[in-house]
């Protein structure tokens, strides 16, 4: 995993504010094309967004940092969980919401982080695993908490800024979680450039060589890991909000392996990677999958072999080289 | 004392098909050091290979299983050519990872398309599937049978690994790959055959724990954690280690199960938890 991503690099310095206008620009295109392909499917399109929401997170510790961990769903799952009791026990506020979710997620990002980056190579991957059947098996088991395998059902939040309803054709709850996730993108934009974000690549690169300099890697991974829930946190506070209802399988393993899928077949060390993986990854799960969820595993499957044999560093990255190549070829003639 | 007696068998039989199924995965981790989600879509397909032979085509219960290690060994072979062979040893986590992944679903679409997606039964013959009197109490054979079955595995597994030619190439292909190969040890042709090995037992280990185990398409999906948390506990490439790992996590995992089945397998990711906390590199593995 040495996949830098240069590109938004040389443009940085021509205009100041240049990669979170594109990402600004590219999510309300991304946002229209939905609204104009799915008009009468916007709660699927929401619920896309929470889940890459969740896959931003996911990039951020396996991407930035070289932790793969397939306990992710765990973070996603707490906080939408701590919304929904938080919904029902009477904070109405979708911004205030918000807000819970962020700190659920954060603090359960600590604990994990704390736990998981102890370790590198297997153990870490068994203890990400068990960490994440930990919760499931938790959320499974506390069902006057989380309603069991019924689901926590429910949860009605109060009008956003106390004008827009939530309706029932998911209109406001598409518009929200789409500025949400243009917010948090941007600022993740920022963030991943910021001293911080780089030194965590070079723990990622060489964990050894960033200890020689100087660097305490343990808290960083664990900080990292922390931001990582909140951004968790974040997707699981709108899925909560705007599906209504929390159900086990936000907690699943299966949710982690996915999640984990888009973020490869994005391209991982890379946000625009893990938004284009998690968003095509669903858009093609949703057509496919409403006919046969069998064949839909096994042409995952035959995906997943094929990016391993052909596209190791992602779709983003193949992306990428083709257009340098196009624009140069372009450039010479 | 009834509890406790059926706790401990039990739990030690279910210990031993875990057993059965992981030390396969554990000696490719070891040896290979890949780390194959796809291990326990290995064990079903030799779960349905048995089934299909005794109720399709009325072969005995040991023709069954034999039939079932054979052709699970080769319907994996083409997959150790095209796909295995290129993550042996060098890969980082995430490709071993994601390509074992996307094995494991194909396998289970594949599975469910051929052989439906309902569970799918291997009848037990006669003398195993009765009650055994031990004297003070009845037992179900079959749980007996299954012990059997893992203690022939593991002293078999020594005698190959500490005994023989083909244990002391593999153990020095272990303990340095590229030494071994200047010696002129053919390490690709002891890589091909422990994948073969690693299969076939995990073939075996699906059709004798099916009672345990059932075979149905998510069993890939259902069990891959396990078998990978029981060789990571246990330590990658150790017998020892996965026989110790696998009756402790069944013992716990029966345990959790008989006096607080509300909660699931939380008991057996806790125990994990504290394992992988105080053992970082498994109960009898050794430094990488």
């Amino acid at each position: 995993m040495t996949g830098l991503s240069t590109l938004a690099k040389t443009s940085d310095r021509a205009f100041p504010f240049a990669a979170e206008l594109m990402g600004i620009v590219s999510i309300a295109a991304l946002g229209v094309l939905g609204f104009l392909l799915f008009p009468d499917d916007l709660a699927f399109l929401t619920r896309l967004i929470g889940i890459t929401l969740l896959v931003l997170s996911l990039d951020l510790v396996t991407g930035y940092c070289g932790v793969a961990t397939l306990g992710h769903a765990a973070l996603f799952g707490v906080s939408a969980y701590a919304v929904g009791n938080a919904c029902i026990g009477g904070i109405r506020e979708p911004i205030l919401l918000l807000g819970v979710g962020i700190v659920a997620g954060t603090i359960t990002g600590a604990i994990s982080g704390a736990l998981i980056t102890r370790f590198r190579g297997l153990p870490q991957l068994v203890l990400s695993i068990a960490i994440g059947q930990l919760v499931a098996a938790l959320a499974n088991k506390l069902s006057s908490v989380t309603g069991g395998s019924d689901g926590l059902s429910g949860i009605t939040p109060d009008p956003v800024l106390g004008l827009f309803r939530f309706d029932m054709y998911s209109r406001t709850a598409f518009v929200f979680s789409l500025v949400v996730l243009a917010v948090v993108f941007v600022l993740l934009l920022r963030f991943v450039r910021s001293p911080f974000g780089l030194l965590c690549r070079g723990i990622r690169d060489d964990d050894l060589r960033a200890q020689m300099i100087g660097a305490m890697v343990y808290p960083r991974l664990v900080i990292m890991y922390a931001v990582s829930g909140a951004v968790a946190g974040v997707g699981g506070a709108l899925n909560a909000m705007t599906a209504g209802v929390v159900g086990l399988d936000s907690v699943s393993f299966e949710r982690s392996a996915e999640v984990l899928v888009m973020l490869v077949l994005g391209g991982a060390g890379n946000l625009w990677g893990a938004l284009f993986g998690s968003v095509v990854f669903q858009i093609f799960e949703h057509i496919v999958s409403a006919t046969n969820p069998f064949h839909w595993m096994t042409l995952v499957g035959l995906l997943l072999i094929a990016i391993v044999l052909f596209a190791p560093r992602g779709l983003s990255h193949g992306v990428a080289v083709l257009w340098s190549k196009i624009f140069r070829r372009g450039g010479r003639a | 004392m009834q509890t406790i007696l059926s706790i401990g068998l039990d739990g030690i039989s279910y210990g031993m098909v875990l057993f059965i199924i992981s030390i396969g995965l554990s000696i490719m981790m070891g040896l290979m050091r890949v780390v194959n989600l796809a291990h326990g879509a290995f064990a079903m397909i030799g779960g349905y290979l048995a089934s299909y032979a005794m109720r399709d085509l009325g072969a005995g219960y040991a023709l069954a299983i034999v039939v079932a290690v054979i052709g699970t060994i080769i319907i994996s072979i083409p997959l150790e050519i095209l796909l295995y062979r290129r993550i042996y040893r060098k890969s980082d986590a995430l490709t071993q990872l994601l390509l074992t992944i996307g094995i494991t679903f194909v396998i289970i679409g594949l599975a469910n398309f051929i052989f439906g997606p309902t569970l799918k039964a291997i009848p037990l013959p006669n003398a195993l599937s009765g009650p055994l009197d031990i004297g003070f109490r009845m037992i179900p054979t079959h749980r007996v049978f299954v012990i059997v079955c893992g203690v022939i595995t593991a002293l078999a597994l020594w005698l190959l690994i500490d005994k023989t030619e083909f244990g002391i190439r593999l153990r020095a292909s272990v303990d340095n790959s590229d030494m071994a190969d200047s010696l002129g040890i053919r390490t690709e042709w002891i890589y091909a055959a422990t994948f073969a090995l690693a299969v076939g037992l995990g073939a075996f280990g699906g059709v004798v724990g099916a009672e345990l185990l059932p075979i149905e398409p998510f069993y890939a999906l259902r069990y891959m954690v396990t078998f990978l948390v029981v060789v990571s506990v246990g330590g990658a490439g150790s017998i020892a280690g996965a026989l110790a790992a696998s009756l402790l996590l069944g013992l716990a995992d029966t345990t959790g199960k008989y006096l607080a089945p509300e909660y699931g397998e939380f008991f057996f990711y806790l125990a994990v938890i504290v394992i992988a906390f105080l053992f970082p590199r498994g109960l009898f593995g050794r430094a990488h």
